[in-house]
């Protein structure tokens, strides 16, 4: 063979795709197939991404890209006890193996008049009037492998579609099970929330692992905030260290709509978010923040980007990490302002704790500013505990490690406190008594 | 057996020495004043106390009941009895005012073989303590310190010190900058506290606050060195007279911290 590894991967996707899209069901709309071609073409030309591109200077993809994964996949072996830790009470409850939905371990009772939460196969079934005008026209595959990739070989999904003024009461809780096989597999959940005029919807999406074993979910996830829509949406990357995670999640907001998303990484062994939101009407407000906690050698990179498009509009970013180990955070956050967006009010913050001399962390805030009365804001930091605060802790009878875990988990506590569905918040607050020393005394003090 | 005991007590913070031999006693009950300028190293005294770790002990020792106090960790000090009210009380934003409170108090009552405290029995001691200090109810649940004012930082610092049950308590500098109401709580605080098996570190660079709480001795700190002690109307010299005759025993060659 004189090719490299990666020229030989990326072939090995290019050429499973035909059996792959023979393989679709006979439903299949004929302008999705050809999106998928044209992804699949582009995803050859693209090949896996390199240290040499900008956007992924500090993230290197080489165990992806030499990894050769297969894209059939299973869905069975994952049962109901084992998913228990992550079903969560009072909710609608999704759950996809290996990128196909699972009707037995899934819950969709009392589901709000009108309100359609189905496997993405379904819906593209039953309601592809619903489905084609925004399926894959919102993350763009041009200069993304991932989202190529996805794009191409999409199994299945979510679709949640809430019509105009329906509040769903209840979280939808989607369950990503990542299942892993004897040879490494590669899986590509497609999920797409429509959330129409004046509605109201809240998503949590869980990643996670059952079993042992290499594999890649790069999922894509995009969300349409109709005009004074409130989406309320929570990811949490609780997967196993073995799994590489090309995360891309895209969203689009009306008029007057209010988006918040709370993204939480503490799995998978290189995971990438790729986050991207514009704000197309005016009025609208994107809160997009994040809690980062890696060990290790895992590697989390966190890829903001912010499109400010209509006028009057507000974004707040707060990204939050705790490096411990040889872990490595990126954090790069673009706040695009665009000519015409006056009165923008956007405001970007990233903070970093190293606890460990080994953790690295990088952290690239940019604007582009292309209007002239706007307010812009960015920080970013890396820093340690503050010695002064551990010793007024100490002073007080709370031993050092103790003392450092309180700060540590008090460093994380704004963005666990602006996470409104409680069984996520207390999912997020149980992992950081169970990681930290002392947990049981930061358990009594907090 | 004295409380507490400093033999000769030499420190400095990196190259510059500030504590040029501090010999003190304190006994059971009793309150001591250490008044002095900026810079005289009233504040160094308080943290060594309490075990900061900036300052490096060149000489001398501090016994506390008996044993070696240097030798012990900030929190086993804590645990053992020593409180210090921070002249500067940091914000701890995300750990509650009152369960940070409970933790610190099981940690000592753990390492004196009591039984922890629950929840509800908690919760009843500590009302009754922030009577002593008139602290609102909001101060407890919010962050350690977090968008209190100055005044409530410092009532702050006396409540944690009457919820944490000390037996040699030091009040750095905890007078300065507050209004006469806020003093006045802090000082009732304080002497509500008084008790025969308790003592009292008293650092202050106003002798106002010893209107309200009456020393048992008063000290004089200058340059690194208790100069003098004496009664309470030793503050009242003080205050008449400022520090500069007492600077003159030590003879020109001795300079002044600024």
């Amino acid at each position: 063979m004189t090719t490299t590894m990666t020229a030989s991967n990326t072939e090995r996707f290019v050429e499973v795709f035909e059996a792959f899209e023979q393989g679709l069901p006979a439903s299949q709309p004929e302008s999705l197939r050809q999106q998928r071609r044209q992804a699949i073409e582009r995803f050859s030309t693209l090949g896996f991404p390199t240290l040499r591109q900008e956007e992924w200077r500090f993230t290197n993809v080489a165990p992806i890209a030499r990894t050769p994964f297969g894209v059939d996949v299973a869905t069975d072996g994952v049962t109901a006890d084992s998913l228990q830790p992550f079903f969560y009470d009072g909710t609608i409850q999704l759950t996809l193996v290996n990128g196909r939905f699972v009707p037995e371990l899934s819950d969709l009772h009392s589901l709000p008049e009108g309100v359609i939460v189905c496997s993405l196969v379904e819906a593209l079934q039953k309601h592809p009037e619903k489905v084609e005008p925004h399926l894959g026209r919102l993350a763009s595959f041009e200069n993304h492998p991932f989202v190529a990739l996805n794009t191409a070989f999409y199994g299945d999904g979510v679709f949640i579609w809430v019509p105009r003024r329906q509040v769903v009461e209840q979280p939808i809780n989607l369950v990503l099970v990542g299942r892993p096989a004897a040879d490494p597999i590669a899986f590509f959940p497609r999920n797409l929330i429509v959330s129409g005029e004046s509605s109201q919807v809240t998503v949590v999406e869980q990643y996670v692992t059952v079993g042992e074993g290499a594999y890649l979910t790069a999922p894509v996830t995009e969300i349409v905030a109709e005009d004074n829509a409130v989406v309320d949406h929570y990811k949490l990357q609780r997967e196993s260290t073995e799994a590489f995670h090309m995360a891309t999640f895209q969203l689009l907001l009306g008029r007057d709509s209010n988006v918040s998303s709370h993204s939480i990484s503490w799995g998978g062994g290189l995971v990438r978010n790729d986050v991207n939101a514009v704000l197309d009407g005016q009025g609208g407000e994107a809160t997009l923040n994040g809690l980062y906690m890696v060990e290790g050698s895992q590697v989390v990179d966190n890829h903001m980007r912010v499109d400010h498009v209509a006028a009057n509009c507000d974004s707040h970013e707060l990204y939050k990490g705790i490096l411990e180990g040889k872990a490595r955070a990126v954090f790069n956050g673009r706040i695009y302002v665009h000519r015409g967006a006056q009165k923008t009010d956007a405001k970007q913050t990233n903070r970093n704790l190293l606890i460990s001399p080994d953790a690295i962390c990088n952290s690239n805030p940019q604007l582009e500013i292309f209007a002239d009365d706007v307010k812009c804001t960015h920080g970013s930091t890396v820093g340690q505990l503050d010695e002064t605060a551990i010793f007024y802790l100490r002073s007080r009878g709370i031993g050092e490690e103790a003392a450092r875990s309180l700060l540590t988990y008090a460093f994380a506590a704004d963005i666990v406190e602006r996470i409104k569905v409680g069984a996520v918040r207390r999912d997020l607050e149980e992992f950081l008594f169970r990681r930290l020393p002392k947990g049981d005394i930061v358990r009594q003090a907090v | 057996m004295s409380m507490l005991e400093i033999k000769n007590l030499h420190a400095r913070v990196e190259e510059q020495e500030i504590l040029k031999g501090v010999d003190l006693v304190v006994n059971e009950g009793e309150i001591h004043a250490i008044m002095g300028p900026n810079g005289s190293g009233k504040s160094t005294l308080a943290q060594i106390l309490a075990g900061k770790e900036d300052y490096e002990v060149t000489a001398g020792e501090i016994l506390y009941k008996g044993q070696d106090l240097l030798e012990m960790a900030p929190e086993v000090r804590a645990r053992e009895g020593i409180f210090m009210a921070f002249q500067y009380p940091v914000e701890i934003p995300g750990v509650s005012n009152v369960y940070f409170l409970k933790a610190a108090l099981n940690a000592i009552r753990t390492h004196r073989g009591l039984e922890e405290m629950d929840a509800m029995d908690f919760l009843v001691y500590v009302r009754e303590k922030m009577k002593i200090v008139k602290m609102d109810e909001a101060l407890l649940n919010r962050p350690v310190n977090e968008g209190f004012s100055g005044g409530e930082k410092k009532r702050n610092e006396i409540f944690h010190m009457s919820v944490l049950d000390p037996v040699l308590a030091v009040l750095d500098e905890t007078d300065s900058g507050l209004d006469i109401d806020a003093l006045q709580i802090v000082a009732e605080g304080v002497n509500s506290l008084r008790r025969e098996d308790r003592a009292f570190l008293v650092i202050t660079h106003y002798q106002r606050l010893l209107n309200y709480i009456v020393p048992d001795v008063v000290h004089v700190l200058l340059d690194g060195r208790i100069v003098r002690s004496g009664g309470k109307e030793l503050a009242l010299e003080l205050e008449d007279k400022g520090y500069v005759w007492l600077q003159e025993p030590l003879g020109a060659g001795e300079p002044v911290g600024a």
